[in-house]
């Protein structure tokens, strides 16, 4: 079984700040991580690879320090590493981006061997778009199954595969053939630590490193800022909102005069809620739940 | 599975460690080196200064590539009590050199880059993987390291110990000792942000020069220590640090110390508006020559912070962890091309080109040196700098007082804190130490 897993570096989230001063956000210094719903789909495919035996390649649109992403997921056990970098690719929104994987996708299925299941994680925690799985899923048409929080197992013989999805309000159980394209929800296995011999190898193999024309992209006018329609207008941080907790006594007062007291209050703050509330007299006539009285 | 078998394992990726590793693998062995942290230098910490010489040594051309910050063209000695500084400084339009002699790094920058050399030697390098004990064979040699990854034991023929001055690899072993606390300062420093320009009009610097302030006083509380503020790029390190067993005496706490040095009035100023990225502590051995632990044995060697090579007098530590980790290198490099076993006899080699060369040529020369500022730090570190201060106000003062009673004033000061006889010995001591 051949499994590629989609990866991407991005800063890690946790530590960017925004200057107090100007606004902009702070990028010196901040480290890079994989985006951690990745390694949820890297673990997914190792666990995979285990059970059902085959390969696991990784591969990564980004700039030359991408390397050190893809090393990671070598040492995790991940067999190949293939890093897409190409000056063509800068500035590249979603659209370009599932362009550009697709086709690199398409070059690995080629050289590598077709693959069964290619990996992304739901989203990226720097863009949050969620859009680059099943825009590589309708490019390449693969069957699609997104916010997967488990893989449940695969038929080699009939080619299906079964997995949970969590949806609104509870979980799915999907079964779709092979290929597929899998975008996974993080929090259901941590990433693996890799063995001794895995590390070994992974600071022994080479990246495999292609340009757009190798990963036989002819036309780069759909690549990078050139194939991206989204514009950033604009970035800034939202304004910080300022709001002192109001304290209100309740010592020896009975309970319906401090939950009236509470409601009055943010009425007082908010008149249009008592309005689309269906307030219309005084508090406790009309829309109130009847609440235990002095209890 | 077959077990890796290397020409040699390197534990640790430092200043000691990476020069070892750079030394082997571009001389041809098969060197594997683990590191810790997730990357080399994401683990450790130096103020830093960095000698040139002592890189030139192993990459002649360092100067190319390596992230470098500023090189340095003032250094400033600041004696300090609470409210003022008496300083010494020296600049020279000298160090503005083709080859400048001192630079300021930042370690996990180059550390990282100096990695990425033994890489390219040919070196294999695994980061995250903690080597956490030496395997030995039934004679007492030492053959490979168990790490904290599943899987097999990694073999070779020596194990360069680089694993820094708290290493647990050799004091677990048993091959030296855990540092005592009065052979070891405990030093913490702030990375403070502040525009290149900012930096560059406060100190009146140019282009890449650099500015450095060593300071001691009371800024560390009547306890062996001494404060720095080394000039990078776009930041500043700021940083304290004294011995263990005086914190441990005096229940400060370093951050405290670090603390009021920021907020002292001479050092405010040239921080002020920073922002501070990174908060680091780390360990420095201090016992200079006498706490040097034996070197070598059957299948390994000790380099860099833990074999304690660090020069506190002169404040050099990672030239004497490059030079240390490079000779040790070499040695076995040489053992190798001939064809000899690792074993204590063949790698006291390495000890040898050790002694005979400046490291411990100018440790031996200020043996005693720790031991004196460690049993007299109040007064080498309060009484005196307290003094100095009182006796250049007076001398800068003008009030009216006559001169002769303002310096018959400094003159009994001097003799009230320490008495004759105190001065005399402090000053005896203090050359006999140095010399």
């Amino acid at each position: 079984m051949h499994l590629v897993v989609c990866i991407k570096q991005v800063p890690d989230s946790a530590q960017i700040r925004v200057h107090p001063v100007t606004n902009t956000i702070m990028r010196q210094g901040v480290p890079t991580i994989i985006n951690p719903h990745d390694l949820a789909a890297l673990e997914e495919a190792l666990k995979l690879c285990e059970a059902y035996g085959g390969e696991v390649t990784v591969v990564t649109m980004g700039p030359k320090m991408a390397e050190d992403a893809l090393r990671k997921a070598l040492t995790f056990g991940a067999h190949r590493a293939v890093l897409l970098t190409d000056r063509h690719f800068a500035g590249s929104d979603t659209l370009a981006t599932s362009f550009a994987l697709a086709q690199a996708i398409a070059e690995i299925g080629e050289t590598f061997g077709t693959p069964d299941v290619v990996f992304t994680g739901k989203q990226t925690i720097d863009g949050d778009t969620a859009q680059v799985g099943p825009g590589i899923a309708k490019r390449l048409d693969l069957q699609q199954l997104t916010y997967v929080a488990k893989i449940l197992s695969i038929d080699a013989a009939s080619r299906e595969i079964t997995v949970e999805r969590r949806a609104e309000g509870g979980s799915q159980i999907l079964r779709t053939r092979l290929p597929c394209l899998v975008t996974m929800l993080d929090g259901a296995d941590a990433i693996r630590r890799g063995r001794l011999d895995d590390a070994l190898r992974a600071a022994r193999t080479k990246v495999v490193k292609w340009s757009a024309a190798d990963a036989g992209i002819a036309e780069p006018a759909n690549c990078g800022l050139r194939g991206s329609p989204t514009v950033v207008k604009r970035v800034f941080a939202p304004t910080s909102r300022e709001q002192k907790a109001r304290q209100i006594d309740t010592t020896n007062k009975p309970l319906r005069e401090v939950a009236d007291g509470l409601i009055a209050a943010i009425f007082a703050d908010q008149p249009a809620l008592k309005h689309d509330l269906g307030f219309l007299g005084s508090t406790g006539q009309q829309g109130v739940p009847d609440v235990d009285r002095e209890s | 599975m077959t077990k890796e078998k290397f020409d040699a394992i390197v534990v640790g990726a430092g200043m000691s460690g990476n020069a070892a590793a750079y030394a082997m693998a571009s001389r041809g062995l098969k060197v594997l080196q683990l590191e810790r942290g997730e990357y080399p230098g994401s683990k450790n910490v130096q103020g830093a200064i960095m000698y040139a010489n002592m890189l030139e040594a192993i990459i002649p051309d360092f100067r190319n590539d390596a992230p470098l910050e500023r090189h340095l063209v003032e250094q400033r000695f600041w004696i300090m009590d609470d409210t003022s500084h008496t300083g010494m400084h020296y600049r020279s339009d000298d160090f503005n050199e083709v080859t400048p002699n001192r630079y300021t790094i930042i370690r996990a920058q180059f550390d990282k880059w100096l990695s990425r050399k033994v890489c390219e030697a040919g070196g294999t390098v695994l980061c995250e993987t903690t080597a956490t004990g030496l395997e030995w064979d039934s004679a007492g040699k030492a053959i490979g390291v168990r790490t904290d990854r599943a899987g097999d034991v990694v073999l070779a023929d020596v194990v360069v110990l680089a694993e820094g001055v708290n290493g647990l690899l050799g004091t677990r072993a048993g091959l030296r000792e855990v540092p005592k606390s009065k052979n070891v300062a405990l030093a913490v420093k702030e990375l403070h942000f502040l525009p290149e320009e900012v930096i560059a009009s406060r100190f009146g610097l140019t282009g890449d020069e650099g500015c450095v302030i060593e300071a001691g006083g009371t800024i560390s509380r009547g306890m062996a220590g001494l404060g720095f503020l080394y000039t990078n790029k776009e930041s500043i390190s700021l940083g304290i640090g004294c011995l263990i067993s005086n914190f441990a005496e005096t229940m400060e706490r370093p951050y405290a110390l670090l603390d009021a040095f920021k907020r002292h009035p001479s050092i405010q100023p040239l921080i002020a508006g920073s922002e501070v990225k990174e908060y680091a502590a780390h360990l420095i051995p201090e016992g200079g020559f006498n706490a040097i632990p034996r070197l070598c044995g059957n299948g390994w060697v000790v380099v860099g912070d833990a074999a304690q090579l660090n020069n506190a007098v002169h404040r050099e530590g990672s030239n004497l962890a490059m030079a240390s980790g490079r000779m040790a290198g070499e040695a076995i490099s040489i053992i190798k091309s001939r064809g000899g076993v690792m074993d204590k006899a063949s790698l006291s080699l390495y000890k040898t080109i050790l002694d005979k060369s400046f490291v411990v040529e100018d440790l031996s020369k200020q043996k005693d040196m720790p031991s004196l500022l460690h049993t007299n730090s109040p007064n080498f570190f309060t009484t005196y700098p307290q003094l100095i201060s009182h006796a250049a106000q007076n001398f800068v003062r003008v009030d009216g007082t006559p001169k002769i009673e303002r310096e018959i004033a400094t003159t009994a000061a001097f003799l009230r804190a320490r008495s004759r006889w105190g001065l005399v010995s402090d000053a005896v001591r203090l050359a006999s130490a140095w010399r």
